[in-house]
C-alpha cells in the first residue's frame, strides 16, 4: 500500500478489496477447501511438491478463498500423493497419484470450475465418522 | 502482505500476555521457520480473545480449532502435529468442566456460541497494530460514509435513532448528547474519550483499546464530524500500558495515512487526537473529573448543570464517551440505525460486554445482547460455579453498583431492570460470589474502596462513606449494634440524595443492595455473632478435628505463625492466641480435619 500518502475514499476501497482477500482464511469460509494429504507416506511419494504446486496456482489466479489444509493419510497408501476436494454443496472428492500437472487440471477444472476430473478421481464421498 | 496457507492467532491482550502468550508466539515463530513453514503459516497477535481463563490462547484458521492453556514445550509438538501433518492436537484442547471429550473448534465452545460481537467484532481476528488489517474487515467505511455522503445532522439522527446510551454506566442517550453539542455556536469544540476503567475486576475498556483501537478512533471522527470538533483526547489510565501503546501506534498509522489530520480522505474536514494518561484516581472516570484532569488540575468532579455539552474542556462545548460507545459507533453508521434497533430490548440497545469475573468456571470478557438474561451469562457462557459451590450472588456495575441474589438470576440485563433491581449496569463489571462469600464483607470491601477513592468535596460522600464503612466494619468484627442497620440505611440514603456527582450518588448501593438481599446475613453478624460463609476473620475461629486427623504434619510445616502443636501421628492442637486465621492450615488438609468454626458453633462446645 502506498506509505505516507494521504488516503482518498477509493484508496481505502482498493486497500479493503486487497486485503480482505487476503485474510478470509480468518473467518473459515470459503469456496472451496483442499487438504493435501500429508502423512509420511504422503510426503515421501512428493505431496510437498503438490502442496507447492497449488499455492502457486492459487496465488497466480489471484483468488483467496480457497482453504488449503493438510492432514494425515488416508489410508491408501499406494495412491500417494493425494488430496481431497471439497467444494462449497458438493460431497468430498479423493484424487491419488498426483503430479503436479494433474494438480493444474484439477485446480482450473474442480476448484475453479466446479466439475470434478473424472479420470483422476479415486472416491467421491468419505469414510463415516462416528 | 501475502498468501498464507494457515494463520495463527495468538490472543496478545494483557492476560494472556502476562501467561506469556509472546514466548509463545516467538516460539511458535521459531518452530514454523525449523520446519521451513515460514512462507505457508503466518503468525498474528490479535488483541484479547475474551476466554481469559484458558491463555495463552491460540486460534488456528482456516480450521478454526481453539488451543489453549499453551506452553512453550507444546509448540514443536503442535507444529508437527497440526502444521505439517494436519492432525488437530487433542490434549491441548479445551475440555468442558465435567466432560471428558475436547471440543476441537472455537464455535462450539459454550463460551463463545452465545456471544454476540459487535464492538468485539475484531478481537481475536486482526492484528490491533496494522491498520490494513482493520480496513480490511470493513474499517474506515463508516468514516468515509460520514465525511462524503451524510450531513452532521444526518449523522446524529442516526446515532439518535439507533437508541445508542453510554456504556460508561449512567446510560444517557448518546445522540442527544451530540445533539446538545452541535447545537452550540462557539467553538472550538472537543471530544474526548474516556478510557478511565477504574472498577475493580473491570477490562472491558481496556480490551476494547488492546484489540481495536482503530474503532474507537473512527468512532470518534464521526462524532467530531457530527458535532463539528477539531480536536479530541482519549482519556487512558496510566495502568494500561499496552492499550496505550496500541492507541499510540493507531493513531500514528492514522495520520500517516490521513485519517487524521487536515483533509481527512479528501473530503476538507480536519480533526487531530491526543491521548492523555490518566492518574490513577477513580473518580477521573466522572465526566466533569476527567475533563478537569485532561484540563492538568485536580480531578474533582463539579456541579453541574452546565453539562459538558455547553460547557466542557477549558469551557468550551464538549462531547465525552466511554470507550465502548465510541467504538459502537462505526457500527451503527456503517450497518444502519435499523439494524442496530433491532438488537436487545425496548429501551436497551444493541449489546454489552461485560467483564465476567470471580467464582465462575469461565473468567473472561464477554459480548452478549441486552435483555440476555444474568442465568444465560453466569451459567451459560461462563459455565457456571466451580468446585460444585452454590451460586449466591453476582455483583454488578463496579463499586456502585449492587449485589444481585440467586432469585434475581432470570433478571434481563438492560438500563431499566438492573436499576430497579438496586444495581445499575455501570461499565460492565460482573463479579460472581459463591456461597462461600460473606456478604457483609462484601460491602466492607466496596465501601472502603469508595472512601478512599472518594474525592472529599462533598460532605455527604466523604463522611458518609466513611461512616458507613466504620459501622460494616464494625459489624464483621462482631461489635455491630440492632441498631446499625436503619442507620446505615439513613446514611446511605443521605449520600445518595446529597452528593454531586455520580461516585456519591451510587456510593449507597453496595450497601442498599446487601441489606434488601442479604440482611439475614447482617442480623448473624450482629445478633448472633457469626459469620454463616466464615469470612469474617473476628468471628471463626480454625480448629482440629480429633476423629479425623491423622497426626501427618502438613498443617503444622503450613502454618506461618508456627501455633499448631503436635507431634508425628499424634492429634494437633492450633493454639488459638496465636493464629492468624489465614487458613492455611485447612488448604494443606487432605484430611478435612481442619475446620473453621463460627462462634455459634463454638459457645454450644
Amino acid at each position: 500500500m502506498p506509505a505516507k500518502k494521504k488516503l482518498s475514499i477509493q484508496d481505502l476501497a482498493k486497500i479493503r478489496e486487497k486485503t480482505k482477500s487476503l485474510m478470509t482464511i480468518r473467518e473459515s469460509e470459503g469456496r472451496a477447501r483442499v487438504t493435501v494429504h500429508m502423512g509420511t507416506c504422503g510426503i515421501a511419494a512428493g505431496a510437498r511438491d503438490i502442496m507447492d504446486a497449488l499455492l502457486g496456482e492459487i496465488g497466480k489466479a489471484n483468488i483467496q478463498d480457497v482453504i488449503v489444509t493438510t492432514s494425515g493419510c488416508a489410508g491408501l497408501c499406494n495412491a500417494e500423493p493425494m488430496m481431497t476436494v471439497e467444494v462449497k454443496n458438493q460431497p468430498p472428492v479423493k484424487y491419488g497419484h498426483l503430479t503436479p500437472d494433474k494438480l493444474r487440471k484439477i485446480f482450473v477444472q474442480h476448484i475453479l470450475g466446479g466439475q470434478m476430473v473424472a479420470d483422476l478421481v479415486l472416491a467421491v464421498g468419505s469414510e463415516t465418522v462416528y | 502482505m501475502k498468501q498464507y496457507r494457515a494463520h495463527l492467532l495468538v490472543c496478545a491482550g494483557t492476560g494472556c500476555v502476562s501467561c506469556g502468550s509472546f514466548k509463545i508466539k516467538e516460539a511458535l515463530e521459531k518452530e514454523i521457520k525449523k520446519r521451513n513453514l515460514q512462507d505457508e503459516i503466518q503468525v498474528v497477535a490479535t488483541g484479547c480473545n475474551g476466554f481469559c481463563e484458558r491463555g495463552p490462547i491460540v486460534l488456528v484458521q482456516p480450521d478454526g480449532i481453539f488451543y489453549q492453556l499453551l506452553q512453550v514445550e507444546d509448540v514443536p509438538h503442535l507444529v508437527e502435529e497440526h502444521l505439517l501433518k494436519g492432525r488437530p492436537v487433542k490434549k491441548l484442547m479445551y475440555v468442558p468442566p465435567a466432560e471428558k471429550q475436547p471440543v476441537p473448534k472455537m464455535k462450539d465452545i459454550e463460551f463463545f456460541k452465545h456471544q454476540r460481537l459487535i464492538v468485539l467484532r475484531n478481537r481475536g481476528r486482526i492484528d490491533p497494530e496494522k491498520i490494513e488489517e482493520y480496513i480490511a474487515f470493513d474499517g474506515y467505511e463508516a468514516l468515509a460514509k460520514a465525511l462524503s455522503e451524510m450531513a452532521p445532522q444526518a449523522i446524529i439522527d442516526e446515532i439518535l435513532f439507533s437508541g445508542l446510551r453510554g456504556r460508561g454506566g449512567a446510560g444517557f442517550p448518546t445522540g442527544k448528547k451530540w445533539a446538545a453539542c452541535a447545537k452550540e455556536k462557539r467553538s472550538p469544540k472537543y471530544l474526548i474519550c474516556n478510557g478511565d476503567e477504574g472498577d475493580p475486576g473491570a477490562f472491558m475498556d481496556r480490551s476494547v483499546l488492546e484489540a481495536d483501537p482503530h474503532a474507537v478512533l473512527e468512532g470518534m471522527i464521526i462524532g467530531a464530524k457530527a458535532i463539528g470538533a477539531s480536536k479530541g483526547f482519549v482519556y487512558i489510565r496510566h495502568e494500561y500500558p499496552l492499550a496505550l501503546k496500541r492507541m499510540a501506534i493507531a493513531i500514528e498509522q492514522a495520520r500517516e495515512n490521513g485519517l487524521l489530520g487536515q483533509d481527512i480522505l479528501g473530503t476538507g474536514f480536519d480533526f487531530d487526537l491526543e491521548i492523555v494518561q490518566g492518574a490513577g484516581a477513580f473518580v477521573s472516570g466522572e465526566e466533569s473529573a476527567l475533563i478537569a484532569s485532561v484540563e492538568g488540575r485536580i480531578a474533582m468532579p463539579r456541579q453541574r448543570p452546565p453539562y459538558p455539552a455547553q460547557r466542557g474542556l477549558w469551557g468550551q462545548p464538549t462531547v465525552i464517551n466511554n470507550v465502548e460507545t465510541w467504538a459502537t459507533v462505526p457500527n451503527i453508521i456503517r450497518r444502519g440505525a435499523d439494524w442496530f434497533q433491532g438488537l436487545g430490548t425496548e429501551t436497551s440497545k444493541g449489546t454489552k460486554i461485560f467483564a465476567l469475573v470471580g467464582k465462575i468456571a469461565n473468567t473472561g470478557l464477554v459480548e452478549v445482547p441486552m435483555g440476555i438474561s444474568l442465568r444465560e451469562i453466569v451459567y451459560g457462557i461462563g459455565g457456571g460455579i466451580p468446585d460444585k459451590r452454590d451460586f449466591k450472588a453476582v455483583q454488578i456495575g463496579g463499586p456502585s453498583g449492587g449485589c444481585l441474589p440467586a432469585k434475581l438470576l432470570d433478571l434481563p440485563v438492560d438500563y431499566e431492570s438492573l436499576t430497579a433491581a438496586g444495581a445499575m449496569m455501570g461499565s460492565g463489571g460482573m463479579i460472581v460470589m459463591d456461597d462461600k462469600t460473606c456478604m457483609v464483607d462484601v460491602a466492607k470491601y466496596f465501601l472502603n474502596f469508595l472512601q478512599d477513592e472518594s474525592c472529599g468535596k462533598c460532605v455527604s460522600c466523604r463522611e458518609g462513606t466513611q461512616r458507613m464503612y466504620e459501622i460494616v466494619k464494625a459489624i464483621t468484627e462482631g461489635q455491630g449494634k440492632e441498631s446499625d442497620l436503619a442507620l446505615l440505611e439513613e446514611l446511605a440514603t443521605i449520600t445518595k440524595d446529597a452528593s454531586m456527582c455520580g461516585l456519591g450518588q451510587t456510593a449507597g448501593n453496595p450497601v442498599l443492595t446487601t441489606l434488601r438481599y442479604f440482611r439475614h446475613e447482617y442480623e448473624a453478624h450482629i445478633l448472633d455473632k457469626r459469620c454463616p460463609a466464615g469470612v469474617c476473620k473476628k468471628l471463626i475461629r480454625y480448629v482440629v478435628l480429633a476423629e479425623k486427623c491423622t497426626g501427618c504434619q502438613a498443617c503444622k510445616k503450613a502454618c506461618p505463625k508456627e501455633c499448631i502443636k503436635g507431634t508425628l501421628k499424634d492429634v494437633h492442637l492450633i493454639d488459638q492466641s496465636n493464629c492468624i486465621k489465614c487458613g492455611a492450615c485447612k488448604e494443606a488438609c487432605k484430611f478435612e480435619a481442619i475446620e473453621e468454626q463460627r462462634e455459634e458453633a463454638i459457645q454450644i462446645i
